[in-house]
This record gives C-alpha cells, structure tokens and sequence, in this order.
C-alpha cells in the first residue's frame, strides 16, 4: 500500500467509511487518512462515546388511549398515530445524518432490514421506537443478546403473532421466521422442527396495559419437545439460546453481514470460513472488525459489489451536501422503495439489483433533483468550470469519475445543480 | 416429466447443496456464488448469470431484479437516446393485432388460504378443520359440485356466471416447500426442484427480440417471474413518468446511462435501467397520453411500495410523510396498478405481459376478517379491470392470471388463523377465458402432514397461457411438457 496516507489508502478509508457508516465527508476522510487505515476501523468501531446525534432528541412517542368506543375517538387515535408515524421517520433520518457514531446507525439499519418489521401490522410507533432503540443498545453486543431482545419486544410480539401463540393449537409464524430468517437460513432446520419451536413460544403474550413482553404460564405448552436435536420441557429462551449457539447460526450470522458489508455471498463462500473464529459465540462487534480487516473486503469485487439501499442513498448525500433530513426525505424514501419502519416483508430488502428498476432509475433522478436544488452550491460555483467534475467527486466521496460519467458530467458543469444531481445517479456513486 | 433446465437457463445450482429443501438460503447468500476471479474467463454471460443470482438468492421476497439486458440485434439502432422512438408503441416492436395474447400476472403475496377463497363448504372435514374460521354453506357464493366463492367475491361470482372465470383447483408442485420466499420463488421460476435465476416469463422474454416496452412490473422493482437470462421487464411505478428538470437534463441524463460497457456488472445495470427508462418514460407516456385518466378506486397517485407484504397489511392509513397524511389511505392499491395496465393496453402499448399484485394474505391470526378485506380488494380491482376492457378489441386477448405462493393449513390454530400449506386454487380470467372448474378438488382427509396434496401441476397453468396466449413453445420454457388445460 505504500505511504499510509497515500491515494491508495485514502481510496480504502473512503470505502470503508461508505460501508461502516453512510460515507466520509471530505473533512472526516482528510482527518483519518494520515493514520492509516487499521487505525481507521478503530476510529469507526470506537462507539462508546457520546453521539452528536443525541443533540436531537427523540420526540415522545405513545399508544394512543382511546377514550370510549366511538368513531371519533378511533378516528382521533389514528390521527395521533399518523402524526407519530412521520416524527418516528424523520427523527430517525436525522439520526443518520447527523451521528458521529455513523456504525451504530448502520447496524441499525442492517437489523432492521434482518429482523424486519413491519409498522403496517404493528401500528404503534412507540413499539416500532422501542425496537429501533433495541437495535441501537444492542446491535453490536452479542447476537443471542440482540435475538432475544428483539423477540420479546412488543413490536415482535405483534409482528409474528407471538401474542396470541398459545399451546394446542401453536401459531407458528416466530418460530418459522425466528429459523429461516434471523437465525439459521433455509436448509438447516426441518418442518417439525417448526411444529416444536412454535410450541416452546406459547405463552409469550404483550401486556397492552404496560406495552411489555408476559409470560402466560397457562398458555405455555409444558410437555416434552425435541427442537433440533434436543428434548425437553423447551421455553421460548431455551429455543433461542439453542438456535443462535448452532454452528448452522454463526455461519449464517456471518454470511449475512459479509454480504451486506461487503458484496452478497451464500454461507458456503470460504470467507465466512474466514470469519466464523472472530464471531466465535456471537460477537457482532469483533465480526464486524474482522470483516473490515478481511483483504476481500478492500478487494474489486467488494468496491463493486454493492448497490447503496435507497435509505444508504438518502443518508450519504444529506450528508455530504450538508442537508438536513426533512419530512420531504421520507416521501422521497418512499418513491424510492424503501420506506422505514415499513419492509416490503419479514424477508427484509433485497439488495443490489433490486434496487436497480427503471422505476427506481426514474425515482432516484427525481429525488436527486430536489436535493441538488435546496443544496448550498456556492463552492462548486466559485470552481473552474473544468474542476467541477473533480471537485464533485470528491464532495461525494467517489475516487474518480469514468471516462464515460466524466463526459456526461463535463457537459453539465455549467450549471451546479444539474452537476450533482447526475452525479447523484451516476453508476460510480450509486455502486459502491 | 423432464425436469431439466430449459436451454435458456444455465446450470444455477449452489455447488455442495443438495436440491430443494437444502437450497437458496433466503438470506442474503446468492443462488449463485459469483465465480472466483480468475476462476475462468468471465463472459458477459457468466456476469450477468451471477450477478442475478447474487440478486435473486437476495431478494428473498420473490422480488428480485434485473440481469443486465443484452442488446438484441433487432432493437432500435437509436436506443439509449431516446430521440427517435417516438412512434405509438415501442421502438422495435409493431403494434399488437386485435386480440393477440396479453398477459396479466396478478400475484397475492403472504399466502392466500385456498381453502377459505374456493370454499369446500359443504365437506364436514372443512368445517371440523376450520372451526370458527369455517365459512358455511349459506355464507359462500355457490359454484357447484360443494364448493363456493369466499363471500367478498361477489365480482368473480358474476364472471363466474358469465362462463370467463376459469377456478383451477388444487394448484401446486411435488415437495411443497413452506417458507414464503422459497415457495415464490418457485411459483415464478417454474423450477421446484431447485434455485433457477430466472423466471418463467423472463425465459419466454428472452426468446423476443428486446424492447423495454415489451413487459412491465407495475410497482417499484421487478418479481422473479419476469426476469430472464438475458433481458427483462421494466418497472413502473403507478404515478408521474416524466423525468424531472426538463429537457436539458433528460438528454445529459440519457447520455450519462448511455455509458461504456467497461465498467462492473453492477454499474451495467445502471445504466442499462436509466437508458430503458428513457424509452419506457417516452413510449409508455405517449401511450397513457392518448386514454383518459383513472377512475378506479386507486386513483394515479398511488406509489406501489407495500405490495409484497408478507404479513397483514391493516386497513389503517399508511403513515405516508407530510402532504399524504391527510388523504385517507383507504384507497385500492392493486386497482390503481390494474388501471395503469387498462390503460397502457386501450392505449395501444406493445407490452404482452404485465405483473400486478396485492399483499397482506398472510394470515396467521385474525384471518377471516382481514382475508376477506383482502380479496374485496382483489374482487373490486379484478372486475373494474375486466370491466373497463369491455368489449374493445384490444383487450380482447387479456388473460389475468391471479395466484399465491401456497395456500394454508387445513386446520385452524389457536390465533384464528392458519399457517402455511400446501396447494390452492388459481384463477384465470379474461375477456377469451372458458369459464368453469379445472382440475380436481384435493381431499380434505387424505392429507400430508395435514396440508393438501397437490392435484394439478402448476406448470400446466404456465404451459397454456404460454401455447395459448404467447404463441410460444411451452416445453422449452418450461423444461418439459406439462398438459394444458383449456382454459383458453
């Protein structure tokens, strides 16, 4: 690599502070740069501190009490909801935007698309706060940890109908979604062993009086179950415990951050090989170190390896323009597909391609339009009209510009706005 | 039956998996691992098989995307300009005679319980089962041989009665898999044995010459089911086309997406969906240009973000952000896409297939009353659709296909719901449709781990609507030959 503070190392910081944050401002990749770039993962990692995202606290969120039965009290209670509903998404935009912590608000939003949750179903924004604050406390810490947490939190309860899973008949909706989709992956667990775990979780319930997680031991089937191998008088923890310690877990676990970190792989890639010692029983954080120090991580199939999500899109270029995060983001967010709080489906988002319709060619443009508009450009004005280009790419933390892009750019440079705004949706920022 | 791959799909099995039940993770572990670099020379091919694969493993939802598009040596020479494809209906596609074939795929996503949609109820099995989720005899909307339309179907029932509602009964494939996602997964690759990257329409895709124009996704990204190898199908969304900021910055736009082929495979395709977009947002305008604007439930302005919800979508108003918070949401998602599709089609488009779909079936508490939302939504969207078609020829050759990733248990849980099964019913409509029963009725007693079992293969369904209303070779898509079924 050379002169630690050489292009080359700026190049990786400036990548690795794309995909363990929402990108590097020029200020912070000049600032990270001389010391190279393990000393940059250890800046990044170094969350304890205090986040200049706190300055913005979050606004107070509730269930609804409806007084009576009547339409305009429900009426009113949907009203509030409503109103809660945008705050909760604003207030988590500017969260993003404004962090100093830029991992923990990318851990979020990579449990939230992992553990996905709907406020479509789940309707209270309090509940869908709680958990959002359960990913935040608990994102990097152990996974067990962050499994549990998250399968006792209302907005779980409510989500895959853990609230009205009592024995005889067991739903079976956590139980299922709980192997294939949070813990272990398709393959590594077998229809009854659905059957038995939905019969560890019943009984779990949510109390409405207090918005917390009960045990109802009256609805708890009390028998003997066999989950994976093991037999006994299983409860909920039991199953969770059981799934996350299998080694099927820590690949999976693995898998799943690598290819949302570094580019997609299944849970056969050799470097999930690589990387299962670093997790060793749940380690999120140490796993997210060893996979910024991973060599593949720096590699070209890792640079070009990822479409940035819509929220990713978003987050970045606020912050690289120096925007806040209005209510107009959330909308934008919405025609671009990937609203908060709002999967399309307990599976999460698909990742690149997906991302890469027409329709989301068509939204991308409009949505870069409106940021290019209210963006203070009065830098890139007072720049050489041949600079601009340059002067852009750095703005956005992209290395450079292709002959093709650099063209197309080139020809825009007379006019600021229409500059960033097709540097907005140029192919170099979109996949990296 | 020849299971084999069609010849436009190549091999796509995870190396060291075995079939089925141990495939594609629904994670983010891709169907195909991209090769190793240096592994062998990468055609363009090989790229776009893998980065596909990444895509679909991925996607998980059934919703995946976009293979890069190969330029068919029949498209218009001035594609990716966008300045000379102004002729009505597509840059490289004649207009459609009256009455040839159009496909409408309409997918429920969640799993829609067959059992409580074509409702057996006069089968005391159903009502034992079912318990309080049972609908009765004198509740359903009657078909004959003991079986009735859920009581939200009141359209489906008119068109029933009018012989153009085709009911294909116990509709599924061999070793039904239960997860949502594998399960679509298969329903739109038409594979069930194992991960496939592409689709079944996506395949039939890639035997046509390419033009954007030719399949839509209305909604914001493209289902499996319409993606091929080598090209696949446009999305749009309900709403505004125009490209904003006028005509200066749609022609720079149209030249940045026109750019190199050089670039990775990933930046290929964002290119190759920006300057597809330029034709699809100049065709596709001109089309709707020339119909009158909506009337049905859904309005216009409706963005299709939700659509593959895979839990219950409550009535409730969506928490839109400012300006939409104060219209009620109430509003009939699938109508607006249908309208979009009537649209297009009495407007002259070229497309010869369309994806719709509506979520929120499922149902694993609470069913009755939210299935029964659900499919008033389908009924009212389904018949408007039909309806505003009439009698023009151009929709004379519509055939709307409406199906789910499987249907649900026999017996109720605990919740008042169901958990997922097995088998279902497909229905197919249109203006050509023959109405009546296809199919048999599976049996409510002879079960398999208490799901039904499958009674007609749902690759038939594919194999007619691709002899009868493509014109195409259904074997080579299908990768054997699979009886049709009549229904058109």
């Amino acid at each position: 690599m050379g002169d630690p503070a050489g292009p080359d190392v700026r190049s990786d910081i400036a990548h690795l502070g794309r995909r363990l944050g929402f990108g590097l401002r020029p200020s912070e990749l000049d600032a990270l740069a001389p010391g190279g770039y393990e000393a940059a993962v250890e800046d990044l990692l170094a969350v304890s501190g205090p986040d200049a995202a706190d300055a913005n606290p979050a606004p107070a969120f509730s269930v609804p009490r409806v007084a009576g039965t009547s339409v305009e009290a429900r009426q009113a209670a949907e009203a509030d909801r409503r109103r809660q509903s945008v705050e909760l998404v604003t207030w988590w935009l500017r969260r993003m935007v404004a962090t100093s912590l830029p991992l923990v608000e990318k851990m979020v939003l990579l449990w939230h698309g992992h553990f996905a949750t709907s406020i479509q179903k789940v309707r209270e924004p309090l509940y869908m706060y709680d958990q959002n604050q359960i990913l935040r406390s608990s994102g990097l810490g152990r996974f067990t940890d962050l499994t549990m947490a998250v399968a006792k939190d209302p907005a779980m309860l409510v989500w895959l109908d853990s609230n009205s899973n009592v024995k005889g008949h067991p739903n079976e909706n956590f139980a299922r979604e709980l192997m294939e989709l949070f813990t272990l992956g398709i393959g590594n667990y077998s229809e009854d062993d659905v059957k038995e775990a939905a019969r560890c979780f019943t009984g779990w319930g949510l109390d409405r009086a207090s918005d917390s997680f009960v045990f109802r031991p009256r609805q708890h089937d009390d028998g003997a179950k066999t989950l994976l191998g093991r037999t006994g008088d299983l409860s909920g923890e039991d199953a969770i415990t059981l799934v996350t310690g299998l080694a099927a877990s820590a690949r999976f676990v693995v898998g799943r951050l690598w290819s949302h970190l570094a580019y997609p792989v299944a849970t056969t890639d050799p470097v999930v090989d690589d990387l299962v010692g670093a997790y060793g029983h749940g380690d999120v954080a140490a796993l997210v170190k060893a996979i910024a120090l991973h060599p593949r991580f720096r590699s070209a199939d890792a640079r070009n390896g990822l479409v940035k999500q819509p929220i990713e899109w978003m987050i970045g270029s606020l912050r690289a323009l120096g925007l806040p995060a209005d209510t107009r983001a959330g909308a934008d967010l919405r025609s671009l597909g990937q609203t908060p709080f709002e999967p399309p489906s307990v599976g999460g988002w698909p990742q690149n391609a997906y991302w890469l319709s027409t329709a989301s060619a068509l939204a991308r443009l409009r949505s870069a339009t409106r940021l290019a508009g209210l963006a203070d450009l009065s830098a890139l004005t007072s720049t050489a009209e041949a600079d601009r280009p340059a002067a852009v790419a750095r703005l956005l933390g992209v290395d450079a510009w292709s002959a093709a892009t650099a063209s197309a750019l080139s020809d825009a440079a007379a006019n600021p706005k229409a500059l960033v705004a097709l540097a907005l949706v140029s192919a170099e920022y979109v996949v990296n | 039956v020849d299971d084999s791959l069609p010849p436009a799909d190549p091999p796509a099995d995870p190396p060291g998996e075995a079939p089925d039940q141990a495939a594609v993770p629904a994670d983010a572990g891709p169907a195909v691992p991209p090769p190793a670099p240096g592994a062998r020379s990468l055609s363009r091919r090989t790229v776009l098989v893998a980065l596909a694969g990444s895509a679909a493993a991925a996607a998980g939802a059934g919703w995946v995307l976009l293979p890069d598009r190969r330029r068919a040596s029949t498209a218009s020479p001035d594609r990716g300009s966008g300045s000379a494809t102004a002729s009505l209906g597509g840059s490289s596609s004649a207009p459609l005679r009256p009455g040839e074939g159009i496909v409408v795929l309409l997918t429920l996503y969640g799993g829609n319980d067959g059992l409580n949609t074509v409702v057996p109820a006069g089968d005391p099995a159903y009502l034992q089962g079912r318990g309080a989720l049972a609908y009765q005899a004198a509740d359903v909307l009657p078909l004959g041989e003991g079986l009735g339309l859920n009581p939200s179907l009141t359209g489906l029932k008119a068109l029933w009665d009018d012989h153009r509602l085709a009911v294909v009964r116990g509709v599924g494939y061999p070793n039904p898999n239960r997860s949502h996602f594998r399960s679509m997964d298969i329903w739109q690759s038409a594979v069930p044995d194992r991960p496939v990257i592409t689709g079944w329409l996506g395949r039939w895709l890639d035997t046509q010459p390419h033009d954007p124009m030719r399949a839509i996704a209305v909604g914001g990204s493209v289902p499996l089911a319409l993606v091929g190898a080598t090209t696949s199908a446009a999305a749009v969304n309900v709403g505004p086309l125009t490209l904003p900021g006028g005509a200066p910055l749609a022609a720079a736009y149209s030249k940045l997406v026109a750019a190199s082929a050089s670039d990775s495979p990933l930046a290929r395709l964002v290119a190759t969906s920006g300057s597809d977009l330029v034709i699809v947002e100049h065709t596709l305008g001109q089309v709707l240009a020339a119909t009158p604007e909506a009337t049905a439930a859904g309005g216009t302005s409706l963005e299709v973000g939700q659509a593959a919800t895979s839990s219950v979508a409550p009535a409730s108003p969506t928490t839109t952000a400012k300006g939409a918070a104060t219209k009620p949401a109430a509003a009939n998602a699938l109508a607006g896409q249908l309208d979009l599709v009537a649209r297009a089609i009495l407007g002259g488009a070229t497309t010869r297939v369309y994806a719709t779909s509506l979520g929120g079936f499922d149902t694993h508490a609470n069913e009755k009353a939210t299935q029964a939302r659900q499919l008033a939504l389908l009924d009212e969207a389904l018949t408007s659709f039909l309806g505003r078609l009439g009698t023009d020829p151009r929709g004379a050759g519509v055939v709307v296909v409406v199906h789910s990733e499987f249907g649900r248990r026999v017996a109720a849980n605990a919740s008042g719901g169901t958990d997922h099964g097995t088998a279902g019913p497909v229905f197919v409509a249109g203006p050509s449709v023959r109405g009546g029963f296809y199919g048999a009725e599976p049996s409510l007693t002879d079960l398999d781990a208490g799901d039904l079992k499958f009674t007609t293969d749902f690759r038939s369904v594919y194999a007619t609507v691709l002899a009868h209303v493509l014109g195409a070779d259904p074997a080579a898509i299908l990768g054997g030959r699979f009886a049709p079924l009549g229904f058109v």
